[in-house]
């Protein structure tokens, strides 16, 4: 049976808490305290019905008629975790750790964030549970989410850009982080990811397996079977883990995306499982880009959301038994298929996920008609519209394929 | 590393090892020997140090520069020697480097160049029973530290300690602070009941004022973010033959008038 983490928050050698020991008895508590909410069905019914009547789930399973007919392969269905509230999967866990902070008797939140999705989630779950909410973004991001930017301030949080690094999302945790060990007494630190030290990669998994525990039954229904391949992107991996978690000890084929930038050959991509080594990233043991005495590189990818040197332990554990495959797509894979969502299925996709939709497509050419693909399409696209266009400079790659 | 509770309180500095300059950082050692140092703390720069504030990832970034590493600021320590430095040495890490570097290669090296001690910030008691175990059979001390938030944790860590026992002051990553806990004495005084080690007060400690404040409370005292900004401030005089030598003098005298009151 499928067990980890241990008590120790190890999957297997992964995980664990690397953290300074001023943050030590605050994870204990969080830790005690999850264990209790998680037994509790009074949270765990107020968090599904948050969940329903505010960010409006259980989310759609479509399916994709017209890229499927395109493709000729298998079957294409979306988990429309774009449909929540705040048009992403973040909300889920940020509901969660909200619950979770009002339990604990604490009103004010940290997040941290990369594309602007989990800050915009963690302001909004503030917003509706009356707490403060600072938001650490690096200052890169800052300028290629704009908008998410004002939408956590008309939200009331405080944004702090951070400017250390490459100015990224590596760089907003360990401002975060510092930021914790600093406020630990009142403050709760809302992690966006399935990273960080144990708890937190459970504690996110918890509140996003929602995504994977629909799917599994919305598919059911649907085909009165499972689907033979899942597919999602992995950036810290939270939309993976909760899409992946419940479909673990079935025969399904699960793979994970990463985001190869200009190419895995080349040093500017954040494919931290294909490339990666071990090593200590954020409190937890897993893997991570750095050089050979153990310095941290930079990660690049198109997408601010996958644009991370590690990944949470908990994909790393999975990799190294052979349970999902992790495989990666390019800046420029990921933005053809962001052009044919939005073409033949009008949707348009979030970049992140469009990586997965990549894949997935690939995948789909290659299987028979009767065979199945579920992709967990995690987050809307209107944030990425603006960087798209100036990417393309106004000229869309596929006009000329556009079957009229 | 064998340590008497002395009289007089330890004086216990960090600097950041090639900061401003590799061989710089040999003279700015022997400048503290003089000023009264017991213990060199000798950091290693790293990428992603999440106990520090600014002025030390400021400092890392420019040692980070000079391409220094775990081994090559290991490899410094016999250098200090050969200039006369005496004091113990210890070795401040992050824990991925020495994970890249393996525990085992990590010791061997740390024999060899005759390192005293190691300080991993982000590596807890739970995390480091392997290294203590290791440590203790090597004699190369595993130093621990206990923060405001350690509470029911103080006995266990402070039962293990070896060389000496570091107490973070106040909540919050390393820097300077204008102010310490009201609450700081009765935490040194819980920890001083459970350690057999002498106990150091670290973070934060940047002027003479609270060196006096805290002479008398515990067995040393840990200054870091005051010392590396000076440097900061000396870089450039550091490194010019014509200015180097003022600027050592003036380091060493800063360095002096912060512990003034321990003599």
């Amino acid at each position: 049976m499928y067990n980890v983490p241990n008590e120790n928050g190890r999957f297997g050698d992964f995980g664990g808490k690397f953290v300074p020991e001023t943050l030590m008895l605050p994870l204990e508590e969080i830790e005690q305290e999850l264990t209790k909410a998680l037994a509790d069905e009074q949270f765990k019914a107020e968090y599904v019905h948050i969940l329903q009547e505010y960010s409006g789930r259980p989310t759609q399973l479509t399916y994709a008629p017209n890229l499927t007919a395109k493709l000729n392969g298998a079957k294409i269905y979306f988990k429309r975790e774009d449909l929540n509230h705040t048009g992403a999967h973040k909300i889920n866990n940020a509901i969660g750790q909200a619950l979770l902070a009002k339990r604990m008797g604490k009103k004010k939140l940290i997040a941290e964030t990369g594309a602007g999705q989990h800050g915009v989630a963690a302001a909004t779950v503030a917003a509706r549970f009356g707490m403060e909410c600072i938001v650490f973004m690096g200052e890169e991001d800052i300028k290629r989410q704009e908008l998410n930017v004002f939408r956590m301030k008309l939200l009331g949080a405080e944004v702090v850009p951070v400017y250390s690094g490459n100015r990224t999302l590596k760089d907003a945790t360990n401002e975060a982080i510092r930021y914790w060990v600093q406020h630990c007494d009142d403050h709760f630190y809302m992690i966006g990811s399935v990273v960080g030290p144990h708890p937190y990669p459970k504690m996110v998994r918890e509140f996003q397996r929602i995504i994977g525990d629909e799917a599994k039954r919305q598919f059911l229904e649907r085909e009165g079977t499972l689907p033979d391949v899942v597919v999602a992107c992995v950036g810290g991996g939270s939309n993976a883990i909760g899409m992946f978690y419940p479909f673990l000890e079935d025969d399904v084929i699960l793979v994970g995306v990463e985001a190869a930038g200009k190419g895995v050959d080349t040093p500017y991509h954040a494919a931290t499982i294909t490339k990666g080594t071990k090593g200590v990233i954020h409190g937890s043991l897993t893997y991570l880009l750095q050089d050979e005495y153990g310095q941290i590189l930079e990660p690049y990818s198109i997408s601010a959301g996958l644009d991370y040197p590690g990944v949470g332990p908990e994909h790393a554990y999975l990799a190294s038994i052979g349970r999902v495959r992790y495989e990666s797509v390019t800046d420029e894979e990921a933005l053809a298929a962001f052009q044919l969502v939005a073409r033949e299925e009008g949707i348009i996709p979030a970049i992140e996920s469009a990586h997965a939709l990549a894949k997935a497509f690939q995948i789909a050419a290659m299987l028979r008609k009767d065979e199945t693909v579920l992709v967990c399409l995690s987050g809307r696209g209107d944030k990425d519209v603006q960087a798209v266009m100036n990417d393309l400079k106004g000229g869309l790659d596929i006009a000329t394929t556009h079957n009229s | 590393m064998q340590l008497l509770t002395t009289a007089k309180p330890m004086f216990i500095p960090f600097i950041v090892a090639g900061d401003p300059h590799p061989d710089v950082t040999i003279e700015l050692a022997l400048a503290l020997e003089e000023a009264g140092a017991d213990i060199l703390e000798l950091g290693v720069p790293y990428s992603d140090p999440l106990a520090d504030g600014p002025i030390i990832q400021r400092a890392a970034a420019r040692a980070l520069r000079h391409r220094m590493t775990l081994q090559k600021a290991m490899e410094l320590v016999p250098e200090m020697r050969k200039k006369g430095v005496k004091i113990p040495i210890i070795i401040f890490t992050y824990y991925n480097p020495v994970l890249q570097l393996g525990e085992e290669s990590f010791f061997a090296l740390a024999r060899k160049n005759g390192v005293d001690g190691i300080l991993i910030p982000d590596l807890p008691f739970e995390e480091s029973e392997h290294i203590r175990k290791r440590s203790a059979e090597t004699g190369i001390s595993f130093i621990s530290l206990v923060a405001p938030t350690s509470k029911r944790r103080i006995k266990a860590i402070a039962s293990h300690a070896q060389g000496f026992l570091y107490c973070v002051s106040s909540l919050g990553v390393t820097g300077i602070r204008d102010t310490l806990p009201d609450e700081l004495g009765e935490f040194l005084e819980e920890v001083k009941r459970y350690s057999r080690v002498p106990v150091a007060v670290g973070f934060g400690i940047s002027s003479s004022e609270q060196v006096n404040m805290l002479k008398d409370r515990c067995n040393g005292v840990v200054i870091g973010s005051a010392l590396v900004r000076k440097i900061e401030q000396l870089a450039d005089k550091l490194q010019q033959e014509e200015t180097k030598t003022d600027a050592l003098n003036e380091f060493r005298s800063y360095a002096q008038s912060l512990v003034a009151p321990l003599e």
